[in-house]
């Protein structure tokens, strides 16, 4: 079996889209995932002695966010005042307070799939954006990315409603050209 | 009267990338409407513009935004930097 290191520098970077992209088909509000997602880590980092190399560091971040939805659940169904459901996972004595690891069937996620295609379409939209000219490109992504107000982006640029809406004409126009070819 | 619900393929466009951003009032939306009955081009175009923002859409669902990325950074740089 192959031993894995653990390496928490590069955690974010690696692994956050992929936590963040299972947790939100489970919990379905994103600042509960951003959370789910944002305590892993952590608890990752907590635990780091406990890695013990035999599954990948993202399955094992996977197993601790699994627990973390688990509790998510349980919090908010006894906050309703429901009976609380306990399940002993590790049944001798010796794993207690082990993360489940090795138990976890990461690679048959069935998200897994969602995940690549999604990663992939991620990307062309992004070499996409990358082709068009500098100015279209910012404003596009303002308006349509990052959802600013039509009013926010012309105080900010200086420029007129009516321009603006021209630049993202333009920009959408050329955009569906772009992903044309794979994606439409 | 029919003036008022004519309107050209530019204005149309125009009001098409707005109603993308939920931003067309209900009389343009009309009016709109009434153009693509008539204009195959506008119609198509429309297509393509609503299905480039469901892409998007569906990419911005379920990515984290970069900036939802960096605050789930800086909270855990501040535990590894007292870790190390």
């Amino acid at each position: 079996m192959p031993n894995h290191k653990i390496d928490p520098n590069k955690w974010i970077d690696l692994y956050s889209d992929y936590l963040f992209n299972y947790t939100i088909t489970r919990v379905n509000d994103r600042v509960i995932a951003q959370d789910l997602v944002s305590e892993t880590f952590l608890a990752g980092l907590k635990s780091m002695k406990n890695f013990k190399g035999e599954a990948s560091e993202r399955t094992w971040l996977v197993s601790i966010l699994k627990r973390k939805v688990i509790d998510y659940y349980r919090k908010i169904n006894s906050n309703k005042g429901k009976a609380e459901v306990r399940m002993s996972y590790n049944s001798d004595n010796e794993t207690e307070g082990d993360w489940l690891e090795e138990r976890v069937a990461d690679p048959f996620d069935k998200t897994a799939e969602d995940q690549i295609e999604n990663t992939e379409l991620a990307d062309a939209i992004d070499s996409c954006l990358s082709k068009l000219p500098k100015k279209q490109a910012k404003i596009f992504e303002m308006k349509t990315i990052l959802n600013y107000e039509t009013e926010t982006i012309c105080n900010e640029l200086e420029i007129t409603s009516s321009n603006l809406w021209v630049i993202i004409h333009r920009a959408r126009v050329s955009m569906a050209d772009c992903l044309q070819n794979n994606w439409f | 009267m029919m003036k008022k619900f004519m309107i050209s393929c530019e204005e149309s466009g125009h009001i098409c990338d707005k109603s993308q951003y939920h931003e067309a009032t209900l009389w343009e939306k009309v009016k709109f409407k009434f153009h693509t009955l008539f204009c195959a081009m506008c119609k198509q175009h429309s297509k393509n513009n609503t299905k480039l923002t469901a892409l998007i859409d569906k990419v911005k669902a379920k990515n984290l935004t970069s900036s939802e990325k960096n605050s789930i950074k800086s909270a855990f740089n501040k535990e590894l930097d007292k870790h190390q």
